[in-house]
């Protein structure tokens, strides 16, 4: 998102170094109670499903709530805008609603609101773009001024994760009085921490305590009394205002930037691990060609060997990146690193894996990136030094999707972040399930996560994800490599702690 | 002149109108706009319902000609990506990219001009020579690193300014001048080389001879002269300024015009990126026609074809 960022980067780093950047003083912030963020891009709409980028997720995180709370330290689920649920069957959740909860205008909440909140999202004619998060619903109904039964499609087991993330719940009656999402958008209100007052498009958005935020939410109340959030685009004017004072939070700091700010007493620099986890994905069924060597189990095996992704891990994704063994994020459920085949770095054992495979002089590949070059760089590297002559075709994301879904992606170098959601279903469910992104269609493995996403016994599940995951690994149908590592700064005042989830939790934030 | 005004605005009209279709065409080229509009993690049939919900799915020329009729009466839809009269995004923005345009040009003006007269006068003396290294540096230095080190210097380590925002006049000092010095070297050149052409011809020799006054002959005679170059020259420029504004945009975070045209292409927002590169197109004719009225007035020769 930045221009010109290597020479930008280099004069800041120089001019820290020359100890030019010193901040005497710091006149925002704790001073006057406004923890100003930054960040480079906008949400198009603020209406929570009307925005699909980070910017909007921490909005919605702040001034509304969901039914359920999953508290971001221990995983656990809590109550939130909703007292119990309860499963009738894997297709009918019950829920009942907390009661004297009230909107920012003085609105009181009730199941009004989440049975129009809900079939509000799912109707096709609200455009929402975060579809992937509200497909699984079919409707909510009314049973009681405090009771909602909510009717799903298909079995879904992640739904409470999903109600405890990215379904915010709209006032009814303030949404219909300002005639749907334009107006909405422009003056939203929500029942959480703080309150919207201002939103300016292409510019920001200012927030403000909500002082009769209800006692009992597994929140806490809220410490900061105002928040304003920035649009800066560029990451070095971010951080001279940051370091002016101008601002107090910034965030997906590159390394050097963060190593060059640690200098700054004034500063936290903090690294934070995040839910993206970068892998290759392999052609294993030979689209892009016939005679693909991917399609060879011990091809895929050789390269799971020959990428020393600790390395990589060490030198070039630092932070608080991990590798990743098993094709998911381990705090998500039915994630299990220890139930698979681990690939440690052999380049020996690699080029005996080709040879054996029938590749002695190795041969040439293609691989698609579409972000870190220089990650894709290096295991073009790796793979160089057993024989497999990799060339990188770099694409914008739309495109490198177009062409993976086109089957004309022998290799590529891909992420995903699960969007957030706690689950392994959001990531391994994604790509081996048989749908749109399943481009290994293994008909066990497709078993196996039917019947996890289709029961709601935990055990069951985590035994199948288990095999699943298992057999990802043990085939190579892809190689987890890391997980992704973002780096926060903000004026050492604050105290803030990041989560792996992406979304930052001002309203747990305090001046120090 | 009649003649002269209808030729030139057909002639806007047919430019635009190639802008236009270039516009889209390389929109198009850049990816599935129905892909990028549903986001990363959406399923194909999200996206085929995009693609029906925004009408992608018909054919391109039916695309196109329903923009152009839409876009001939100023209505230029709606942002796939802000939930926004595309109108209402441009108007909201282009203060900003005018006033940063307009200052930028009278920074580069007040610096160029002067400066280039004076070198003109005196050539080879010291401030030739500072003439001449502050326009290679111009011309050197990208306009983001610039922008950068004047923000280090007086936002962050004299803080005589503020690092970036639009909120107050202080707010556009700093990118105006990273971007009007990227404009001065070309103007000062030229306005030394004109300058000098014109000082050392028939008519001025004359006009001293007749006594008049130095300062009389320079700025009546030889200044009128020499600008007919410059006053071209500097349309040319404030079309830059105004389009090529992107970078000074994003790194002050100015959300302005330069700004929103990015972000629509990052976004494969086309009706946005549509309509932007049309205005500034026509924004460019503009310049250019006002630019030939004044070297009509400045020149008399011109004026008769």
């Amino acid at each position: 998102m930045h221009l010109g960022t290597r020479i930008g980067r280099l004069t800041i780093g120089a001019l820290f170094a020359g100890g030019l950047l010193y901040a005497p003083t710091s006149f925002a912030g704790k001073s006057n109670d406004t923890l100003v963020y930054a960040s480079d891009s906008e949400p198009e709409s603020v209406s929570p499903y009307h925005n699909d980028v980070r910017e909007g997720v921490t909005l919605a995180r702040l001034a509304w709530d969901t039914l359920i709370y999953r508290d971001p330290r221990t995983g656990e689920y809590r109550p939130m805008l909703a007292t119990a649920w309860k499963w009738l069957d894997p297709l009918t959740l019950d829920v009942e609603l907390r009661q004297g909860v009230g909107f920012q205008n003085g609105d009181k909440f009730s199941a009004d609101d989440v049975v129009f909140t809900f079939n509000y999202v799912v109707n096709p004619e609200s455009k929402v773009v975060t579809k992937q998060n509200v497909d699984w619903i079919k409707s909510a109904e009314k049973r009681g001024d405090y009771e909602v039964r909510i009717h799903l499609k298909t079995p879904f087991p992640a739904a409470l994760e999903y109600l405890a993330g990215p379904t915010p719940i709209y006032p009814k009656a303030y949404f219909q009085k300002v005639g749907g999402v334009d107006g909405y958008s422009r003056a939203p209100i929500g029942t959480g921490p703080y309150k919207i007052v201002s939103v300016a498009l292409g510019k920001g958005v200012k927030l403000e305590r909500n002082a009769n935020y209800f006692k009992d939410s597994p929140r806490g109340q809220p410490s900061i009394g105002k928040l304003e959030f920035r649009v800066i685009p560029d990451h070095e004017t971010q951080v001279a205002e940051l370091m002016t004072g101008g601002i107090d939070w910034i965030w997906r700091v590159p390394p050097d930037q963060a190593d060059a700010l640690k200098a700054n007493p004034k500063l936290t620099v903090v690294a934070g691990e995040t839910m993206r986890v970068g892998y290759l994905a392999f052609d294993n069924e030979g689209r892009a060609d016939a005679k693909s060597p991917f399609k060879e189990k011990r091809v895929r095996e050789a390269i799971s060997y020959a990428i020393d992704r600790q390395a990589m891990v060490q030198n070039l994704v630092k932070g608080s990146s991990h590798v990743m063994d098993a094709f998911c994020f381990p705090s998500q459920f039915g994630c299990q690193p220890d139930a698979v085949r681990k690939y440690s770095y052999d380049p020996a054992k690699a080029k005996a894996l080709l040879a054996e495979a029938g590749y002695k002089d190795g041969f040439d590949a293609e691989i698609y990136a579409y972000r870190e070059r220089e990650y894709a760089e290096a295991m073009i590297g790796y793979l160089r030094a057993v024989g497999i002559r990799a060339k990188l075709n770099f694409l914008k994301y739309s495109a490198l999707r177009e062409a993976q879904r086109a089957g004309k992606v022998p290799l590529g170098f891909l992420t995903w972040a699960s969007f957030s959601v706690n689950d392994a279903s959001a990531m391994v469910g994604v790509f081996f399930k048989g749908g749109d992104d399943d481009f290994t269609h293994d008909k066990q493995i497709i078993d196996w996560l039917n019947a996890a996403d289709s029961s709601t016994d935990p055990v069951e599940r985590k035994a199948n994800y288990a095999k699943a995951l298992g057999k990802i690994a043990e085939e190579a149908y892809a190689l987890p490599l890391f997980s992704y590592s973002s780096y926060y700064a903000f004026t050492s005042d604050l105290q803030f702690t990041p989560d792996a989830d992406e979304v930052p939790r001002f309203d747990l934030a305090h001046w120090k | 002149m009649i003649a002269f005004l209808l030729r030139r605005l057909g002639l806007a009209l047919a430019v635009a109108f190639t802008v236009s279709i270039f516009a889209f065409a390389l929109v198009r080229l850049s990816g599935d706009l129905a892909t990028t509009i549903a986001g990363p993690e959406a399923t194909s049939a999200q996206i085929e319902q995009i693609r029906i919900e925004y009408g992608l799915d018909r054919p391109l020329w039916q695309q196109f000609d329903d923009w152009l009729w839409h876009a001939a009466r100023f209505d230029f839809g709606r942002s796939f990506f802000f939930r926004e009269q595309v109108a209402n995004l441009i108007a909201g923005r282009l203060p900003v990219t005018l006033t940063l345009g307009g200052l930028a040009l009278a920074f580069a003006l007040a610096l160029a001009l002067p400066l280039g007269i004076v070198a003109a006068i005196r050539p080879n003396s010291w401030i030739d020579r500072l003439a001449l290294v502050l326009s290679v540096a111009g011309q050197a230095m990208p306009t983001f690193w610039f922008g950068l080190v004047l923000m280090l210097v007086f936002g962050v380590r004299l803080r005589w300014l503020p690092v970036s925002g639009t909120g107050t006049w202080r707010h556009f000092v700093l990118p105006a001048v990273a971007l009007g010095y990227y404009a001065t070297p070309a103007i000062m050149r030229l306005t030394r080389t004109g300058m000098l052409d014109v000082l050392g011809s028939d008519y001025i020799r004359t006009a001293r001879a007749k006594g008049l006054r130095w300062h009389t002959v320079l700025l009546k005679h030889a200044l009128r002269n020499a600008m007919v170059p410059v006053v071209a020259l500097v349309a040319v420029q404030l079309g830059f300024m105004l389009g090529g504004s992107i970078v000074i945009e994003a790194v002050f975070a100015m959300h302005g015009l330069g700004y929103l045209a990015w972000e629509s292409i990052q976004r494969n927002d086309f009706p946005v990126v549509q309509a932007i590169v049309l205005i500034l197109a026509v924004f460019y004719i503009g310049l250019i026609f006002l630019a030939d009225l004044l070297n009509a007035w400045l020149d008399p020769r011109l004026r008769t074809p």
